[in-house]
Formats: structure tokens, sequence, C-alpha cells
């Protein structure tokens, strides 16, 4: 079993971060083999930036796929970009905040999220990205919710201040998740 | 009973007969460093990082540590091994072409650091071992086997100043000018080099003396009009002196 | 032992400190950034030294003058910036110089891009400089592989004094993934180590002519001269006999063999492992040294199976394929799967490859 993820958005919305506690979390507490990809352009800042993460019980060949079992898209133009390399079949992540697009592909399953307009809410936009892994984790339970907080629990453990609102937004988002689950019909 | 009044650097090997052109003063420059070296009792933790040209045929002759460095280098090389081992004294030997042209940003660069070594740095206005080219420091009115009708300002700059260049940094510590035209001269010269090699064993930083000196056979002049030319135009170009000493300026 | 998620460069970095690494010099380059900014907060820590030299020439050359003082010494680049380096790689192979360095390549020729790339493989093997001179070449195609063979690496530089080249790419750069770091070398094993070094390197000496330390990266006289190239082939030739490293993964019965080092070769390597389910029988010779060359692998294969041999490599025009054609020597057909300009290979693209060699439909 290998799950092909790519993240992807504007640079600053945290969407590498994303990855790293994914991928982080997989090889903390589970057996699997995992790889964390981060491609950039060459700005420092602005432009888009998106990650890959490959989860395997078995050997991992690239740490890219050419094609995705598993797609976030935080902005526009990611959208444009990648949606093409979802499977038939995969997953799509749409922070619905800023993503209006239709989507025209109706071979995917489709979990909207408005992570902008939530993190807003909370207080920090910053958090937008913790609450879009919850909703991934939350959807797919590709790993247990509580290791992938664990890790961002340890990671964020130098700034303590942080936690309360970090795990408020990671089970926003697990709660969506779950949600989107039930009515897609998935168990 | 006899007095000791001289006696030859043991730095030297003996038996080694140096390729050094007639009154080149590479010889007497190499001969005043192992002076240096005896008398401050350090030839068993001293090496010498060597530039490319005739600054390193003394390789063969000198009797204690020495490496070659690529031409230009010698100060990114000394950087490496003083920081890996800050006991040993290091310094480097560099003509013109060497130091101010290929290795500028080198010298430069760990001048500004403040590295901790010395740098000899032989300046006789041209490229000597690769036949009298055109060097940095070459003066208005030199041939260069590269610049037939000598340097000419519009095509070739000016000759570079290298003590004075370096003056414009805050790091280093020690920066003379001297020459080995005469005798008083080949005094203050050895006395440079020991002050420079006081201060790195003093952990004072970067420090460099700048040699004047003659390259009789690339200038087409024989030793003593090569003497004169020396005197009558290299000095006028490059004012004897020290450029900056911070130890001075500390007392 | 525990897994840590490290990336590539920080791993290769951390490995090189716990092999007794004390000196990095280098200047900075994408993609391999996170090297010299790694080694800068590590090295004081453990007493070392880093320098960010003013160029990729000056920071070579100050691993000449370290490694020259006796202590274990290394730098790091990507293509571009590698290629300014050849003039110190160089010194440190005439001079007998034990020295690390890794490149984790990118696109090429010239500025070419800040993707990774396989575009350096003859500069690696063949002309790392002028002079015609060898270094080991390992090629690590896993983050883990790229920390071992980093410890294993200075160990080989030190046993031959000679430079080690680790041939690394962008990916294992900057991707992150589980590894299990070596031990830490003591305090008391890094002083061994330089103490063996200290009757040739430059860090004083009683005076004595005949036994003063004297690096020399080249030679006056034309017959010492000849002497040390020829000390030096017959060290070159004996990595042939008892240094090769190479990954044979599922060849003996394989009708089609894919050959990819770095990279490539583990993209590769998952290919073999999804043909397999379908019934193809396919293997994979991946290189681990790529000098010297694993030569035996190709000799042993029994060319009344094998149909072809595919070259799975992110090089165009491809390199590495040029090596295997020549112990090949046509007794099969060597393919080739090519990608180049900075993207990394598509599996996708090797399954079509071999199920085209295979004569059926992917």
């Amino acid at each position: 079993m290998e799950t092909n993820l790519c993240v992807a958005g504007f640079g600053g919305q945290g969407v590498m971060t994303l990855g790293k506690f994914l991928a982080s979390a997989t090889c903390d507490s589970t057996d699997k083999n995992v790889t964390f990809f981060p491609s950039y352009g060459a700005e420092q800042r602005g432009g888009t930036a998106n990650c890959y993460v490959v989860i395997s019980d078995e050997m991992i060949g690239a740490p890219l796929g050419d094609t995705m079992d598993d797609l976030i898209v935080m902005n526009g133009p990611s959208l444009k970009k990648f949606i093409g390399t979802l499977k038939p079949g995969g997953r799509l992540f749409i922070n619905s905040s800023i993503v209006k697009d239709k989507i025209e592909r109706t071979d995917v399953e489709i979990v909207e999220a408005p992570v902008t307009e939530l993190a807003l809410e909370m207080g920090n936009a910053k958090v937008l990205n913790v609450i879009m892994l919850g909703v991934y984790v939350g959807y797919t339970e590709v790993i247990a919710p509580e290791i992938v907080w664990g890790t961002v629990e340890h990671k964020l453990s130098s700034k303590p201040k942080l936690l309360p609102l970090n795990k408020a937004a990671f089970d926003k988002g697990l709660e969506i998740g779950r949600q989107f689950k039930e009515k897609n019909g998935k168990n | 009973m006899a007095e000791l009044l001289y006696s030859r650097t043991k730095t030297i090997q003996e038996d080694k007969v140096s390729g050094f052109c007639p009154g080149c003063m590479h010889s007497s420059i190499m001969k005043l460093i192992g002076e240096v070296i005896d008398e401050l009792g350090i030839v068993d933790k001293t090496a010498a990082v060597l530039g490319i040209g005739c600054c390193g045929l003394q390789m063969d002759y000198m009797a204690y540590d020495n490496i070659t460095a690529p031409h230009g280098r010698a100060c990114a090389v000394a950087t490496g091994m003083k920081r890996a081992n800050p006991d040993t004294i290091y310094y480097t030997y560099q003509g013109d072409g060497d130091l101010a042209s290929i290795g500028l940003a080198e010298t430069m660069s760990a001048a500004n650091r403040g590295e901790n070594f010395t740098v000899i740095f032989v300046n006789n206005g041209i490229y000597g071992m690769t036949g009298g080219q055109l060097a940095p420091t070459t003066l208005f009115g030199m041939k260069a086997s590269t610049a037939p009708k000598g340097r000419i300002a519009e095509e070739h700059g000016y000759p570079m100043h290298v003590c004075e260049t370096l003056d414009q940094l805050t790091a280093p510590y020690y920066l003379a000018r001297t020459s080995c035209n005469t005798p008083a001269n080949v005094m203050k010269t050895k006395q440079a080099i020991k002050k420079a090699f006081e201060y790195q064993m003093a952990g004072k930083g970067f420090s460099l003396v700048e040699i004047v000196t003659s390259c009789p056979t690339n200038w087409g002049l024989d030793s003593l009009k090569a003497l004169d030319f020396l005197e009558e135009n290299m000095l006028k170009e490059y004012p004897l002196g020290v450029v900056r000493d911070k130890g001075m300026e500390e007392k | 032992m525990a897994r840590t998620f490290m990336k590539g460069s920080e791993a290769v970095a951390e490995a090189a400190v716990r092999a007794g690494c004390r000196f990095f010099a280098g200047y900075p380059i994408t993609p391999q950034n996170e090297v010299p900014e790694y080694f800068s907060r590590r090295l004081p820590e453990v007493g070392g030294n880093f320098v960010q030299g003013e160029s990729e020439v000056a920071s070579i050359n100050m691993v000449y003058g370290a490694a020259s003082a006796g202590v274990r010494a290394m730098t790091s680049s990507s293509s571009p910036g590698i290629a300014l380096k050849s003039e110190g790689i160089s010194y440190c192979a005439s001079a007998r110089i034990p020295i690390v360095y890794t490149n984790f390549a990118r696109g090429g020729p010239g500025v070419g891009s800040i993707q990774p790339a396989q575009m350096d493989y003859f500069e690696a093997t063949k002309a790392a400089g002028n002079g015609g001179f060898q270094m080991m070449v390992l090629a690590p195609s896993t983050v883990q592989e790229a920390v071992d063979l980093t410890v294993k690496a200075f160990e080989l530089a030190d046993r031959d004094r000679n430079p080690v080249h680790i041939l690394a790419d962008g990916v294992i750069a900057t991707m992150m993934e589980p590894v299990e770091l070596p031990e830490m070398m003591s305090e008391e094993e890094v002083q061994k180590i330089r103490e063996s070094k200290k009757n040739w390197a430059c860090v004083g000496h009683k005076l004595d002519y005949a036994n003063r330390a004297w690096i020399q990266p080249g030679q006056w006289q034309t017959t010492v001269m000849q002497k040390c190239n020829e000390e030096a082939a017959a060290l070159y030739e004996s990595w042939k006999k008892n240094d090769v490293m190479v990954e044979e993964y599922m060849v003996e019965d394989a009708e089609i063999i894919l050959t990819a080092y770095g990279i490539s070769g583990r993209i590769a390597k998952s290919s073999v492992d999804i043909l397999r389910k379908k019934g193809i029988k396919v293997g994979l010779i991946r290189p681990i040294t790529l000098n010297p060359f694993p030569t035996e692998a190709f000799e042993k294969l029994d060319y009344s199976k094998v149909k072809a041999i595919l070259d799975v490599e992110m090089s165009i025009p491809a390199q590495y394929a040029t090596d295997v054609e020549a112990v090949v020597r046509r007794r099969c057909p060597v393919e080739k799967c090519l990608c180049s300009g900075g993207n990394v290979m598509s599996r996708e693209a090797v399954l079509e490859a071999v199920m085209k060699l295979a004569g059926q439909e992917a």
C-alpha cells in the first residue's frame, strides 16, 4: 500500500510544514517508509510552493509519483496546475475560502474546507495549514490522528503558548474531515 | 677562543643550490624568514604555504614543512590550515601575479576575516617564472611580454597598491612595505617579518609584509641596474613604510 | 536504533561530523545550501571549524589546507560549483590529500537548472580536474545510503590518502527520509586519527630536511612525477579488485536488466517490483561505486537469456550508459530511458520503456 500526496499553495501558506508534520509523524510513530520532497520556485517569497509526501509499506522509489492518490490545494493556481495529476478515484482537498473554481472532474472525491476563514475566525491566519492537516488526517486516516497531533505538539514544544490554538485548529480540521467522510459515504 | 658571530640559518638545506636568478631577492627573503624562525625558536612548528611561480622554487631548499597552493589560493589554503591547526605558525609566500591578480579574492577575503596568519608578498612588478608578462603591479614604462608597449592606463589600468588597498579593511593587524635593495632596508624587512610572525604568535590576526624587489631577468637589466631601477621607479610608486600597525596604535 | 526524519543534505552533514569531520568550507549554491548551514551550526559544538569561503575555488582550497594539516575535512556543492572546485580537487589528488566532497547535482550545462539531474557523471568518474587522476565515486540512492557512504568516504579517503567523491543529486539533498545515524565518533578517536597523520601533515616538525612535511601537488623531476602517477594508477587499479559496491536485484532469471545509479536507481528498483508482479522477468544492476565501475555485475550476465539492458538516467545525452555499453560489448542491446532538464525520472516512463522491450502493451 502506497499513498502519494501532493500539497500545493502559495509560499507562506505553510504548505511545506503541513507535509513535514505528516511525514515526520509517520517516521516517528510507525514502521512505514516515508519521504518528503519539497519543490520550490527560485523566488524567496511568493510564487507557488508544493511538496510531495509518499507513505508506503514497501520500499519507496521516487519521492514523488507521476500521479497522485491525494491532492491538497490551498489556492487557485495550484488547483489548475495539479488537478490533472490526481488519479481517478483520488481525493481532492480544497481550501474553499479562496479556491472558487468549479471542479470539472467527477471521478474524484472532493473535500472542501474554508481553512483561511476558519483560521481567521480562530484569530490566527497562520493555522490554516494545521486545520487542513486535520481535515486530511480525519478524512483519510492514513495515520492515526493522535500520532499526527503528537508530532505537531513535539515540533511546537518550544512555543507552548501556541499549543492550545493549534490543538483547536487540528481538532476543527479533524471534525470537518470526518464529516466529509460520512457524507462521501466512506468508512 | 673564537667567538661565533654569524652562522647560516639551518632552515635552508645546506647541500641544495638555489635556482634563483642572479640578483633575485627571493633568496635574501628566504634567508631572512629563516633567521626570524631561528630567532623565534619556532622551526618545529612553522609551515610555509607557497604560491605558484618563482615563489615555489624554494620548496626544495627549505628544510621545514611546506605545501604548495594552487595559483592565487595560498590565503585560502592557509585559512584552512590555521583554522584546523591553530598551534602552528603559517605564512604564505606569494608573488604579485599570484597574490594581486589571480588570488585577489582570496587575499582580500582572508585579510577581511582577519585570519591569523602572515603573508609575505614579494612585489617585483612582473610575472617571473612564466616570462615577464604584465602584472597588476607593473609600472608605467615597464615593458612586459604581454604589453610590448608597456603599461597603458586606458588598456591595463594602473599599478595596484596592495598594502593601501588592504588598509581600507578593518581587520588587518599589520601591513608594511619594505625592500631588500640596501643593507638598511634588508634589516627593516627582517624586522617587519619578525613583527608579523610575533603578532601571529600572539593571535593578533592578519599581517602582510610587502617586499618590493627586482627581477633583473624579466626587467632586462643587470643586477646593479635593476637596483637603480627599483630605487628610482618602483619605490616611487610603492613607497616604503608601515601602512598599519595596530600593535603600535594599541600602545 | 531510532529513526530520525532528516533532509538528505543535513543528514550527510551530521554523518560527516559523527565520522570525525572537523572542518568544512563551502559556498552557497542551490540545492545544497542546508549543508553549509548545518555545518555552521554543528561544527562549533564539537570544536570544529566552519568557513563560508569567498568562492567555491577558495572553499576547496581551504579544505585542501585543513586536510593537509591533518584534519578530516569536507566540502560540498552542486554542479557549477563543483566545476569550480576542480582546481583544488586536482591538487588534493596530486598531493594525495584525503578529502571528501559531495556534489548534489543539478541540471546543466552552464547555470543549467536548480532542479535535480545526473549530468555530472563524466566529470565525476573521468575528469574531475586536470591531470587524469581518479577518485572513488560513491552514488547514494537514499538518504540512509548517503549517510552510510559519507562515513565510508572518510575511511576510504584516509586509507588511500586520496579524495573521495560522493555524487548525489538534488533529490537526495532536499528530500526528507527516515535515517539511522551512525554513532558519534569519540573525541579520543578523532584525535587518534589526527595523530596518525602527523608524520606527513604540515603541522611543523623537528628540523630535518628528509623528514619534513612536504606536500607536493606536483613534481619538478619528470622521473618522480611519473613514479607518483604510477603509484596512483596502481591504487586506482586496486579498487577494481577490492572496492566495488553494487546492488544486484532480481538479476538471476531476468530477461531485461535495468541499470541506474543514485535517485534513478531507486526509481528503477521500485519499477522492478511493479513489473515482477506483472510477471515480467526484470532485474536491476545499481552501481553504488561509479568508480570503480561494477564491471563484474555485467560480465556474469547470461547474455543468451538477457534480451536487453535499459539504462535509466537523468542525463541527455546519456553518460553512464556509455560505460555500460563498453562492458556489455554489444552482447545485447543497451536501450535508454532518459530525462533531463530538472524533472525527476518518471516511474511511468520506466515502466513503459520496459513493457515496450518486453513486447507488451503498457
